[in-house]
């Protein structure tokens, strides 16, 4: 999730930048309409959703990981502030079961710790 | 502001697309810099305003759209800024699998609609809503997922364009880079409500930093699909213990 540092170089190709765009936006389309488009309601087998109840709970901290012990922000150093930020938001979204709670003390532990560590 | 638990059931479509609205709310902190980031990397790219609108409302997927602009500004052949971009976003066709108990008896247009606005963010509003709001019908449910983009995607036009036209970003200072680990995280801690769902993310995220240095987000991937096998795996030897 890091495109800042992008290389000074020639020129975007504009027949290049058009492939992809189209093409990106028809395939990334397509990816996300597979599975509501072509089952739709049809019943998937038990198996299958037995997986499924489990994919929010083993993407999305997938995805959120890695963000969390090698920051962007800081070149991929951990980051004490960070780190802190992030066990706060889970013990108290785990303990209150209140994502707006969990949230709002996540940033201000955020801001608490960078502030502290000047 | 007491969105996302105690308030009873709504009972309409439009409540639910209200509630949907006000929940998906606190992802503008994650939207607004981020979009504003790619139309600051597309303007110094050289791309127009209006190439790098087209570009976010097309593909509407922040980490793909850098990935394969990085890639076109190096150089890469356009097949392969192309698939390696279509690669991050393969956990897509996860969320939509995720999804489709929920909500794939609406009407076809309103799955092809949702499915369009089917992003990391309104993925985990509405799959943590449904998790939680196993009473409510398809079309409350369709109502709330479209009250989530709401906040989230018609920002993410907007906030492109903003960068693209000013080409300066929200000030490293505000630390808003980690607003989405933050609001993702507050989103998932409430679901782990079992020792499957524990072990499920546990396992998912020992694999993701294992293997984070894996191109094409390969280890998202594999970390996920661990991560959804332990947890089934764990469901299903606790039910047949329990039934034995």
């Amino acid at each position: 999730m890091n495109g800042t540092d992008l290389a000074t170089g020639a020129a975007i190709d504009r027949v290049d930048l058009w492939i992809v765009i189209i093409g990106l936006g028809l395939g990334s389309f397509a990816l996300r309409f597979a599975f509501l488009g072509l089952i739709g309601k049809r019943q998937m087998p038990e198996w299958l959703l037995r997986h499924l109840r489990y994919t929010p709970v083993a993407v999305l901290p997938a995805l959120v990981a890695p963000l969390v012990v090698w920051p962007g922000a800081t070149g991929g150093e951990m980051d004490p502030p960070r780190l802190t930020a992030a066990l706060v938001t889970l013990a108290l979204g785990v303990i209150f079961r209140r994502t707006l709670l969990a949230i709002v003390c996540g940033l201000g532990t955020l801001y608490l710790m960078l502030w502290l560590m000047g | 502001m007491t969105a996302y638990a105690e308030t009873p059931s709504p009972a309409s479509a439009r409540a639910t697309f209200l509630r949907g609205m006000r929940d998906g709310a606190p992802f503008l902190l994650v939207v607004g810099p981020f979009a504003m980031l790619f139309g600051v990397v597309a303007s110094e790219a050289g791309l127009k305003v209006y190439e790098a609108l087209v570009y976010s409302i097309a593909v509407i997927a922040g980490a793909s759209q850098f990935a394969s602009l990085q890639l076109l500004r190096d150089g890469a052949p356009v097949a392969v800024a192309l698939v390696s971009a279509l690669a991050v976003n393969l956990r897509m066709a996860m969320y939509s699998a995720s999804l489709t108990p929920h909500i794939g008896g609406a009407p076809l247009w309103q799955r092809a609609l949702a499915a369009y606005f089917l992003v990391d963010q309104s993925y985990a509003c509405s799959v943590m809503a449904f998790e939680k709001h196993r009473d409510w019908s398809v079309s409350q449910k369709v109502g709330y997922f479209f009250g989530v983009i709401i906040p989230i995607c018609p920002f993410w036009y907007v906030f492109t364009v903003i960068g693209a036209m000013v080409g300066s970003t929200i000030p490293p200072e505000l630390a808003l880079d980690f607003a989405l680990p933050i609001t993702f995280i507050a989103m998932v801690a409430p679901m782990l409500r079992s020792v499957a769902h524990l072990a499920a993310c546990g396992v998912a995220i020992a694999l993701a930093l294992v293997f984070a240095g894996l191109p094409y987000n390969l280890g998202l991937l594999i970390a996920a699909l661990a991560g959804m096998m332990t947890g089934a795996a764990i469901e299903k030897r606790s039910q047949t213990e329990a039934s034995t």
